[in-house]
């Protein structure tokens, strides 16, 4: 094989002045994990709302959220990212447009919001899948308890339904790690574009993308690992997930 | 700023469909079918007894979950050569294009998500058939291939065209490394006539259309199959 | 041109022989009966896509020559010519790994570069500079303190303005972009206050702009000219020899000059501009005595 190894590369100085080479990695890693923090709180709170919308007796909320989900599941994300990026800023006012275009760090609040909203409308599937696998019995009796739609929801129907839901949850939440990456076209530089500078910079293409691929491994195992913890925590005894 | 010029679309729609559009239905088509056969093959290596095979399918599947595409993208963009001339022993990297280097990164990537399809369909079908096709004096290779296989990808159906529509999406990553499909044709326009908002708009109505429509008719067969059952 | 061609051929004809004695590309060439050539999608005038999706440029026309006298020396009736579109970061990996044979674009010749890969003789030499839009005033590069800048990913002007954000303390906020036509956007639309890119790369992109009255460039430069070389795979002598020898004949002959003059002198497509830089002393010096070295003070 016509290359280069150099697997001391990563003790190496960055010619960005951040240390080494290892270094701009982890920075990368950092920004990543930012923006699939903010993205994941983002999809939650959305994917819940909106799962429980689907759910309710109006029919002109729950076509309200079927169009949500619709939108943002049939769009391939890395257009989404375009659509925020570039678009949206030329479509809003001059000054609001301007605005949001000097924002700083402006790839990141882009990426992060484009991939929560993204993965918001996976998260409401699971949402309106794990409250549509309870027993009908379950809202009839926190109606004749007295309470009211509302009260049903936050007491009775949510605790039990993201129990259940919590092993696809993992899943949604190690995709939206993985999804953050397609930031990189917009300007994020998270751990895939720095490993991407770092070949780039080096020319060590091998040991850069092996670097990253143990780094995303190690984060995918170690997430696993916490959200399995999180399950057996909240597990309720003798039901489906209680062991 | 705000001069909306959508002749422009009408007149690079041959070049769109032509160049874009073809490729990636093309590039969807063939790594949907070439993940759904090595995903299978990998589903049933997960469940054989054969504790090698089992764990190497375990972790190339583990592997492929836990990387971003984008990652997957580049790596095979500069590794598939060298694998080609490891593998056929030639004494240069083998030249692969750059249609043929996603067709094989989607097929290899794909395969780990079908896979775990695969097998929860494998398992869907009641042991009791197994024994009986043994019973009938079939071996293994035919009560698979006769018998599971065909049950599982049925019962599967849907949820395999979902995850074929999730990579007719996916393919438009193949932008990273600038090979022209319906969005890199898009985006190429875009920057070339500085038409960025018209045709990023159209990019993504094109693929929400072809998407959701595609949607609709595996929710209409998913209706269609759980009545037979 | 077909003299050259025949040329080419009489000079290779000592060492002409079956294709088992062949090695590297020429001996792929032969096998394969194709030849992929690596071109960009925006580096005006070197190699980029015009109206009709065609893939044109200086550094295409001299690869283009490269090609015949490939196809001439290997005694071939049909060469097959492939192409691939490649970015300054996916570039050199590409090369490496026999996905292209020749780069035809605007690459930068570097000693660090050598260690990975081979250049042909320089066929250009630019400096790096910034392009910004008039309005902003950003002349100096001291006037990017704290500015938001683009650079395309893979390119040496990206790491060369990592190092002098390092080394100044500027505090700039550094954008990578895909390639040329994605930084320049990024400035268009003003994401980025100024891209900072080869001079020359600058103009052909300011000159096919929507507006270019819009953009001016520095005053100052971040590095001195370097050279561009068509890139190659290291280690391959008898290519590299092919590709030199035809560049060398190339450039010495009145034919090497009106290539000049027609991509840069003349007016050029996609909008009809000219970009009108003259061959100056140093850039005259580089087509009487071709040379592949990369170091800027042999130019």
């Amino acid at each position: 094989m016509n290359y280069n190894w150099n697997w001391g590369i990563f003790r190496e100085p960055n010619p960005e002045g951040s240390g080494t080479y290892l270094d701009l990695l982890l920075m990368g890693l950092n920004w990543t994990l930012a923006t699939a923090a903010l993205a994941a709180v983002i999809a939650l709170v959305f994917g819940a709302t909106i799962g429980v919308i689907r759910t309710l007796p109006s029919r002109g909320l729950v076509l309200a959220g079927d169009a949500w989900v619709e939108f943002f599941r049939n769009i391939p994300l890395l257009v989404q990212l375009f659509l925020w990026y570039f678009v949206l800023p030329e479509l809003l006012p001059k000054a609001a447009g301007m605005w949001l275009k000097t924002l700083p760090n402006a790839s990141f609040w882009t990426g992060a919001i484009g991939v929560g909203l993204f993965m918001s409308s996976r998260v409401a599937e699971q949402v309106k899948a794990g409250i549509r696998s309870l027993p009908r019995g379950q809202a009839m009796a926190g109606t004749a308890l007295g309470l009211t739609t509302a009260q049903t929801y936050r007491y009775v129907l949510l605790p039990m339904a993201f129990r259940i839901i919590l092993p696809p949850l993992t899943s949604e939440l190690l995709n939206t790690v993985k999804n953050t990456s397609v930031a990189l076209t917009i300007g994020l530089m998270e751990l895939t574009a720095r490993t991407r500078a770092m070949q780039e910079y080096s020319f060590q293409v091998f040991e850069a993308f092996t670097a990253a691929t143990l780094i995303y491994l190690v984060l995918n195992a170690s997430l696993t690992f916490l959200m399995r913890r999180l399950e057996r925590a909240v597990a309720v005894p003798g039901y489906v997930t209680g062991k | 700023m705000l001069q909306f010029d959508f002749d422009i679309i009408l007149k690079t729609l041959p070049y769109l469909l032509r160049e874009g559009m073809v490729f990636t239905l093309t590039l969807t088509a063939l790594a949907a079918f070439g993940g759904l056969v090595l995903g299978t093959l990998l589903a049933l290596m997960r469940l054989s007894t054969i504790p090698g095979l089992a764990l190497f399918a375990t972790g190339y599947v583990n592997l492929m979950r836990s990387l971003p595409l984008v990652l997957v993208i580049f790596w095979f963009y500069f590794l598939v050569p060298y694998i080609g001339q490891a593998i056929l022993r030639t004494e240069r990297p083998v030249e692969v294009g750059a249609f043929a280097s996603a067709l094989i990164t989607f097929t290899l990537f794909e395969a780990a998500y079908f896979s775990e399809i695969m097998r929860a369909g494998i398992q869907s079908v009641p042991k009791g058939q197994l024994s009986a096709g043994y019973a009938l004096g079939l071996t293994y290779r035919q009560v698979m291939s006769y018998v599971v296989v065909p049950q599982a990808l049925r019962n599967m159906l849907p949820v395999i065209l979902t995850q074929t529509i999730v990579l007719f999406q996916d393919t438009s990553l193949v932008y990273v490394i600038s090979i022209t499909d319906f969005l890199g044709a898009a985006s190429k326009v875009a920057q070339r006539d500085g038409r960025l908002i018209e045709m990023y708009l159209f990019a993504a109505l094109v693929y929400f259309l072809i998407s959701f429509l595609a949607s609709l008719l595996v929710k209409r067969l998913q209706a269609r199959t759980a009545i037979i059952r | 041109m077909k003299l050259l061609g025949i040329a080419v051929a009489l000079l290779a004809l000592p060492g002409l022989a079956s294709a088992q004695d062949l090695t590297g590309t020429l001996k792929k060439i032969k096998e394969t009966g194709t030849i992929t050539l690596g071109h960009r999608e925006s580096s005006v005038p070197f190699s980029y896509i015009d109206n009709n999706a065609k893939v044109i440029g200086y550094s295409m026309d001299i690869c283009g020559k490269i090609v015949e006298a490939a196809k001439a020396e290997l005694k071939m009736d049909k060469l097959d010519v492939r192409l691939l579109p490649v970015t300054s970061s996916t570039r050199i990996p590409l090369i490496a790994n026999g996905t292209i044979d020749l780069e035809c674009g605007s690459t930068t010749n570097n000693a660090e570069r050598q260690k990975q890969v081979a250049y042909t003789n320089t066929h250009f030499l630019t400096a790096s500079a910034f392009v910004s839009k008039k309005a902003k005033n950003l002349k100096k590069i001291e006037d990017l303190k704290g500015k938001t800048v683009v650079s395309t990913a893979g390119s040496t002007n990206m790491k060369q303005v990592v190092e002098a954000n390092a080394a100044k303390g500027l505090g700039m906020t550094v954008l990578p972009a895909k390639d040329h036509a994605a930084a320049f956007l990024l400035v268009e639309l003003d994401r980025a206050d100024a891209f900072i890119m080869d001079d020359i790369l600058l103009a052909g992109l300011v000159a096919s702009a929507k507006d270019p009255g819009l953009y001016q460039m520095s005053d100052e430069a971040f590095s001195l000219p370097e050279p561009y070389g068509i890139m190659l795979r290291k280690d391959d002598a008898p290519f590299k020899a092919l590709a030199d020898r035809t560049t060398a004949a190339l450039f010495k002959s009145p034919e090497g000059e009106a290539l000049y003059r027609k991509w840069f002198m003349s007016p050029i497509p996609p909008n009809g501009i000219n970009l009108n830089v003259p061959l100056n002393a140093m850039l005259r010096k580089m087509l009487e005595k071709p040379t592949d070295s990369a170091d800027p003070a042999a130019y």
